[in-house]
């Protein structure tokens, strides 16, 4: 007789703490509490068709795709029950499809009924072959029709924006669309209209679906319902190449999925990457990716002919040996400066900042192509530069963050992402205070508070939240509390010190959130006039003597003192204090003032631009660089976060060449070494030097008083828009349909002070110019005028030469237009 | 919003009605239901212009208004005439009779479901419209005009109310107040009955529903006595 | 032994201006009510429950246990709500009772109040029935200015505030969870349940919906006892019921008696069938109810029995249909009704419905086949069970329940058909 071994079975399941033991068709799983069943049985592989559920959005339970058989207690439940809506019990018995036939006919008999009206158009669909309806027909559904009655028929698709076109017919009503709008993003622009058969998805008359976040609808509708305009009828998916890449929009660094064919990008999706973007992207990101395949695109080198005066094509040979010469001329003349615009990948701003060093022998480069300011780059180079998902703020820190203070910052504007994630939090109660103007739709999307000051006084403001916002105070005092600093805190002095003083007094962290894909990265590679690679100080010996040991370069040659910022540069290029320029894109009407950039240009002796596609930078440059866009290129992004966000090249042997690249065989043909011929080798390089010792900042920016703007005058307040005249965006009309309307903002005092009517025009102007365009009245501060940025016609660092905070001249204005 | 927004029908008096609406419920939202209908007192119908009123005066979408316009069958989405005529020509009723009561005012009056003959809005207007069951069915079968009960009806009583209606009279309801006019009916159902006290009158209920208890008190037939004291049960242990 | 009928709610509708404040105090209306608030409100609710007081909506749910499930000490407002939204076809006794003694419900919706700790009420009306509302209205401001409602009702300390709201047309805001989304302005569509109402319900607090039968009982209740509540009716569903007989029937109208009462006893006193015509088909509770024929003639018209007998009490909404009513036409109308007013959320209940008329249609209009009555058995059974709400296993009742006790109907309205085109033609778009 054999005793059986006195040990507990081994197969038995450990339920750990939280958890609850089930059986889903004769396995037994373990699983959270709360969990749905349909996400335990996908666990297990045993995948259940749906419509309405999706992870991310609250239950429904409303297709009825998804039911299942269950047994609570030994008792079956005498209806199948919907897998996604209910949640896993202790004890549960679940009989999917595979298992069970009642679950099985239930599926069928769903699946029958949402095919009676759907049209048999699947072979002019764009989602066919990626149609989870035409998928699961095949799978689940009948080979015949039982329905022999009238179809129920609506006319063919209807725009609901310029963007998206909607087809009723095809829709099964999982209301994915809508939830998304009104729980994702905030913008209940679509919805259920009419009833029962009749139900449709809509939009009010005259209302477009006018959200920057509307392709994602597209992308989790379960048929060809929503479709794109600009993807429309262009490709079928099994056609289609499908690279993963992140977004070069905004420094969120989406995960996205770049689809392609025969050597052109058809489409971008949105990739799943929960510590970031989770499911999604704006519509930036989505629908602006046809700017690298312009026209005008510049494809070979150019140089400006000395007989003529024009640029002409050339070889790569002969321009290089051009700039070269031309570089090496104006470095031993008066020096050369360095100019790379926020939009870099880490690997292709370390090959400006290594070039800036050992091929011109300056710390004259700077990546801020935007209002900068002395006191931001302390903050960034002692604090920012040293943060990263490990010891920072995150996207994850955001969501459970008890409070979150918005300083300059205009979250759905600047980075679309980070609102989105900020709107989650507030969902789950976060309370988010925002720091600025008005109440922007982020703010009531974000339930959060506008604490409105008047451009200029924020650091006044944040220095005063102890004595007039003590529950704000005591809110970012709590552990995980966030301060989000956006890039308008450059131009306000003293932000960063006041930010930086009440992040010491409530312990709340900081982020700064920059606009562009390549800030944070050009900071960290040491894009900067004070810092090498690594969050390394040029003046501090040990520092340089690193670097120059590992970069292999004579020791001491490294240049020790800090060079000059962006608006440094260029004024020592007007008045030939510079000889020379190195400008990788950037557009002179971004910087702060376009005017001296366009005095610069006129006035450096020789300027080498590496560019994409024709900017006022190329009527002054003697030679043009074409380089790669980021879809013909690999490398990565150092998102917000200080995440590094790495991708392939999407579009294979274009012969287009990364910046490092082209810049890597320029400092060859001035004798110095990069070793950044590919974004890999670039990458491997800044590798090797890791990064220096953090240290600090030392800032003490004292607030500015801020005086009344004075009679026929009021404050500027100003800032980007997501959508709008950036030049990422060219080439893109249905996108371009999509942007918030072009307005100026007052107080209703205000507008009453000025004799501005309700519907009628304002004209705002500085010495420089004038913009006129129609008013709004908002709840902005006394004696402030808000303008878009950079929106339609209205180009204010352009025009009036102005920014946040300037003082403007307003008007009642009668025509519409810019006068300069 | 308290002020009257521009270029709208919607005055001053509808913005103070509007926010009486509000003031009434715990949530502003609520007051959507109510606001249609005083929109619809307004203009006989929701219009676009109305549906831009409730949205401007609940802070919502014009989307998420005409979700809930376009959900209910009592929001209409044209002009309607000085009268609604609904029939109920749910089974019971039809078997009664609703269906030949509603083809023969439908082919007096020319028109189909939803649809007004003569001028909407002018006198002797008349909206006509097949209607679901009216909760009256033992008075059927039964029709309405703005929302007044006209029981026990037949093809010729109906249409003979409804040439009175054409010509100007007003006849009353078998239960009820005095006939008003369809915008009227609807700024009583937005909850707004100012002077209109006499409206209440009418019979305690029709015959049909007092028949039991009338059966009873004929045949002296009760509910068991009540205890002089009921007792309350003592109060249960808290577990 | 109780007698036949027995008029609790309906006695007072005889009295003339029976819906005024003086009519209802004079006839012993607000006299519950300050016994109640001078009890604990957990009696209140322990009073419901011994009373075996089963919801008058039609599922029968226990009053008292639904009351129960209302957190206490939560800290958050809770709320009534009366389901006044009376809209099943055949069913018409919440409407006069509002019509005629508006009060009775309004002292019941106070007593109510005060027993789960609402300060706020609503009463969610069907807004087709303005007389009613207007009434409703005048007795919930006869109601304040008596003090009855409005802060510290007769000096308890109680304070609670009533609104009537009119609804706007649409049959499924009678399911309870649509009601709440109706009621806080939004498409009147079912939520998901759980949470149920009672833990999140109208704002997302606590709340109880109950019905107008339902609440307008609770001053008898009071005043009467659990016991004397006990002695109508049969145990586990006692109580008076107010039965409405509508159709084919020599006297129509309401008729109160004890739960349990059969038809047969109900047509007895209601004169019987109209000019003598046969009974052929009835409704125990509305038309979701699966229909009964006239061999149930001796069911026990309440939770139980009409249940055991293969169909549901419902709202006891009598529809009684003669032997000149064609059942498929009937059951045509009916489904017409639930495609109607589906409210579209779920694919069985929008979808499914939406063929079933067009099957039922095509039948009567004599284009139908044998097999299409199989086709509409296998619709029904993908609908019934498998929708998000009850709207769509009301909307198969009168389908499964007309083809199980009158198939042969079906059958020779196909017959009919075949016989009209040719035995062999398989007919254009059936079958095919």
């Amino acid at each position: 007789m054999t005793i059986a071994p006195d040990k507990p079975n081994a197969t038995e399941l450990v339920v750990p703490e939280g958890h609850v033991k089930l059986v889903i068709d004769g396995v037994e799983v373990v699983a959270p509490k709360g969990e749905l069943l349909i996400r335990t049985a996908e666990r297990l592989g045993t995948v259940i068709p749906r419509f309405c559920d999706h992870p991310l959005l609250e239950p429904a339970g409303a297709c009825r795709q998804c039911l299942v058989e269950v047994e609570m207690g030994g008792r079956p439940m005498p209806k199948p029950q919907a897998s996604c809506t209910m949640t896993v019990a202790d004890g549960m018995v679940v009989k999917t499809q595979l298992t069970s036939p009642v679950a099985d006919k239930a599926q069928q008999g769903v699946m029958e009924l949402l095919l009676i009206n759907h049209p048999l158009d699947c072979p002019v669909c764009d989602k066919g072959g990626e149609c989870p309806l035409q998928n699961q027909a095949i799978a689940h559904g009948r080979s015949d029709s039982r329905f022999h009655e009238r179809k129920r028929t609506f006319p063919k698709p209807i725009n609901i924006s310029t963007q998206v076109l909607l087809d009723r017919e095809r829709c099964v009503l999982c209301q994915r669309c809508t939830r998304f709008s009104a729980q994702i993003a905030g913008d209940p622009f679509i919805e259920l209209l009419e009833r029962g058969a009749l139900q449709q998805i809509g939009t009010a008359p005259e209302k477009p679906f006018q959200s920057y976040f509307s392709g994602n609808t597209i992308q989790i509708c379960p048929v060809g319902a929503l479709t794109s305009a600009a993807y429309r009828f262009r490709a079928r998916p099994f056609d289609l190449v499908s690279t993963p890449s992140v977004c070069e929009h905004c420094s969120s660094g989406c995960a996205e999925r770049t689809d392609w064919r025969r050597g052109k990008v058809q489409r971008k999706l949105a990739g799943d990457d929960p510590q970031v973007n989770e499911e999604w992207i704006c519509d930036k990101g989505r629908f602006a990716f046809r700017y690298a395949t312009t026209a005008d695109r510049i494809k070979r080198p150019l140089v400006r002919d000395r007989e003529t005066g024009e640029l002409r094509e050339s070889s790569w040979t002969e321009a290089l040996q051009v700039a070269a010469a031309g570089l090496t001329a104006a470095r031993e003349a008066n020096g050369v400066g360095v100019l790379t615009g926020g939009r870099l990948t880490v690997e292709d701003a370390y090959a400006y900042s290594k070039f800036a060093r050992i091929a011109l022998h300056t710390n004259d480069i700077d990546f801020r192509a935007r209002p900068h300011s002395a006191e931001e780059l302390e903050f960034l180079s002692g604090t920012t530069v040293f943060t990263n998902p490990d010891n920072g703020v995150t996207f994850g820190g955001i969501e459970s963050a008890p409070a979150a203070l918005l300083v300059a910052f205009e979250p759905e504007e600047e980075a679309p992402i980070v609102f989105l994630r900020l709107r989650k939090a507030a969902r789950k109660g976060t309370k988010v205070f925002h720091l600025g103007q008005f109440t922007t739709p982020a703010v009531e999307k974000t339930l959060g508070t506008l604490l409105a000051c008047v451009p200029g006084a924020e650091a006044n403001a944040i220095n005063a939240l102890p004595d007039h916002a003590a529950d704000v105070v005591e809110l970012l005092s709590k552990p995980g509390a966030v301060i989000l600093v956006g890039e308008r805190a450059a131009v306000v002095p003293g932000t960063f010190t006041a930010v930086a003083r009440l992040a010491e007094r409530t312990g709340a962290r900081v982020a700064w959130i920059p606009r562009r894909a390549g800030e944070r990265g050009a900071l960290a590679v040491g894009a900067t006039p004070n810092l090498l690679p690594g969050g390394r100080h040029v003046a501090n010996a040990a520092a340089r003597l690193e670097v120059e040991r590992t970069w292999g370069v004579e020791e001491g040659s490294l240049p020790a003192t800090p060079g000059r910022d962006t608006t440094g540069i260029l004024e020592a290029a007007a008045s030939g204090e510079l000889s020379g320029l190195v400008v990788g894109g950037v557009d002179p009407f971004d910087l702060p003032d376009p005017a001296l950039a366009e005095k610069a240009l006129a006035g450096a002796g020789f300027i080498v631009s590496l560019e994409l596609r024709p900017s006022a930078v190329t009527a002054h440059a003697d030679v043009v660089l074409p380089i790669a866009p980021a879809v013909e290129k690999a490398g990565s992004y150092l998102n917000w976060e200080g995440r590094r966000r790495e991708f392939g090249t999407t579009l294979e042997g274009t012969g287009s060449l990364p910046d490092c690249r082209v810049l890597d065989t320029l400092a060859v043909e001035m004798d110095a070494d990069l070793f950044t011929q590919t974004p890999a080798a670039s990458a491997a390089d800044l590798a090797r030097l890791g990064e220096g010792a953090v240290t600090g900042s030392s800032l003490n920016v004292a607030a500015p008083l801020v005086s009344p703007a004075g009679p026929g005058k009021a404050v500027l307040a100003t800032w980007h828009r997501l959508i709008g005249n950036g030049s990422l965006q060219v080439d893109e009309p249905h996108l371009a349909g999509t942007a918030r309307p072009v307005v100026a903002k007052v107080a209703k005092t205000t507008a009453a002070q000025f004799g501005l009517e309700t519907g009628g025009h304002v004209t705002v102007s500085t010495e420089r110019g004038a913009i006129t365009l129609p008013v709004e009245t908002d709840d902005l501060p006394e004696g402030v005028i808000w303008l878009p940025t950079n929106s339609g016609d209205v180009t204010v660092r352009a025009t009036l030469g102005a920014g946040h905070g300037s003082i403007v001249s307003v008007s009642g204005g009668s025509s519409l237009g810019v006068k300069s | 919003m308290t002020q009257a927004p521009e270029n709208t029908v919607f005055d001053q008096a509808a913005v103070d009605r509007a926010q009486a609406i509000i003031a009434r419920y715990p949530q502003a939202r609520s007051a959507l239901l109510p606001m249609l209908h005083l929109v619809q007192s307004v203009e006989g119908y929701v219009s676009q212009d109305g549906i831009r009123f409730c949205a401007g005066q609940l802070d919502l979408s014009e989307a998420e208004v005409s979700a809930v316009a376009t959900f209910y069958t009592m929001y209409k989405r044209r002009p309607c005439g000085e009268h609604l005529v609904s029939v109920c020509t749910n089974t019971l009723c039809a078997a009664l009779g609703g269906d030949e009561i509603y083809s023969t005012l439908k082919s007096h009056l020319g028109v189909g479901h939803e649809e007004t003959a003569g001028e909407p809005g002018t006198p002797g207007s008349i909206t006509l419209e097949h209607a679901e069951c009216l909760a009256a069915c033992d008075l059927g079968p039964v029709l309405q005009v703005n929302y007044e009960f006209y029981d026990n009806q037949t093809p010729e009583k109906a249409l003979g109310l409804v040439q009175a209606l054409q010509a100007g009279e007003k006849p009353d309801p078998t239960r009820g107040a005095p006939l008003t006019d369809f915008k009227q009916a609807e700024l009583q159902l937005a909850g707004f009955f100012e002077g209109r006290d006499a409206d209440l009158d009418g019979p305690s209920a029709a015959p049909e529903s007092l028949r039991g208890a009338k059966i009873a008190q004929e045949r002296g037939w009760d509910a068991p006595a009540m205890p002089d004291n009921a007792e309350f049960p003592a109060l249960p242990e808290k577990k | 032994m109780v007698d036949p009928l027995t008029p609790v709610l309906t006695k007072r509708w005889t009295e003339p201006r029976s819906w005024t404040i003086e009519t209802y105090e004079r006839t012993g209306g607000y006299t519950a009510l300050p016994k109640a608030l001078k009890a604990h409100p957990d009696q209140l609710i322990q009073q419901c429950k011994d009373s075996g007081l089963r919801g008058r909506g039609g599922a029968g749910f226990p009053t008292g246990m639904k009351w129960g499930f209302i957190p206490q000490g939560d800290g958050k407002p809770h709320y009534l709500v009366i389901n006044a939204d009376e809209g099943e076809p055949g069913t018409c006794k919440d409407i006069p009772t509002m019509m005629a003694d508006p009060h009775s419900l309004i002292e019941g919706v106070i007593i109510t109040s005060y027993a789960i700790r609402a300060n706020f009420a609503a009463i969610y009306v069907r807004g087709e029935v303005l007389h009613c509302i207007r009434r409703l209205n005048a007795a919930v401001r006869e109601a304040y200015a008596k003090g009855y409602l409005g802060k510290d009702i007769l000096g308890s300390g109680f304070d609670l505030d009533v609104v009537v709201h009119a609804g706007a047309g649409a049959y499924i805001c009678g399911e309870e969870t649509a009601l709440l989304d109706s009621l806080e302005g939004r498409r009147g569509q079912p939520r998901l349940k759980p949470p149920f109402p009672a833990t999140s319900g109208l704002y997302a607090s606590p709340t109880v919906v109950n019905n107008v039968e339902t609440i307008a009982s609770v001053p008898f209740i009071v005043n009467g006892g659990a016991d004397w509540f006990r002695a109508m009716g049969r145990d586990r569903s006692p109580g008076p019921k107010i039965y409405s007989l509508s159709g084919h029937v020599t006297s129509p109208g309401q008729y109160e008696a004890p739960m349990g009462t059969t038809l047969r006893q109900l047509l007895d006193m209601a004169g019987g069938m109209k000019d003598g015509i046969p009974l052929k088909f009835w409704t125990p509770g509305g038309s979701s109810t699966p229909l009964f024929t006239a061999e149930h003639l001796d069911v026990p018209l309440d939770f139980e029995g009409a249940a055991e007998a293969g169909s549901m009490l419902g709202t006891t909404a009598i529809q009684i249909f003669n032997e000149t009513v064609s059942v498929p036409w009937a059951v045509m109308k009916w489904t017409e009704f639930y495609k109607h007013e589906s409210c579209g959320k779920c694919t069985p209940c929008r979808e499914g419905t939406y063929w079933l008329v067009q099957i039922l249609q095509r039948m009567v209009a004599g284009n139908g086949t044998a097999s299409d009555i199989d086709t509409l058995l296998d619709v029904c059974d993908n609908i019934l069970g498998r929708s998000f709400c009850a709207l769509g296993d009301g909307a198969v009742s009168p389908i499964t329940s007309g083809i199980k006790y009158f198939k042969d109907e079906f059958l020779a309205l196909c017959h009919e058909n075949s016989s009209k085109i040719g035995a062999s033609t398989v007919l254009a778009g059936a079958n095919a």
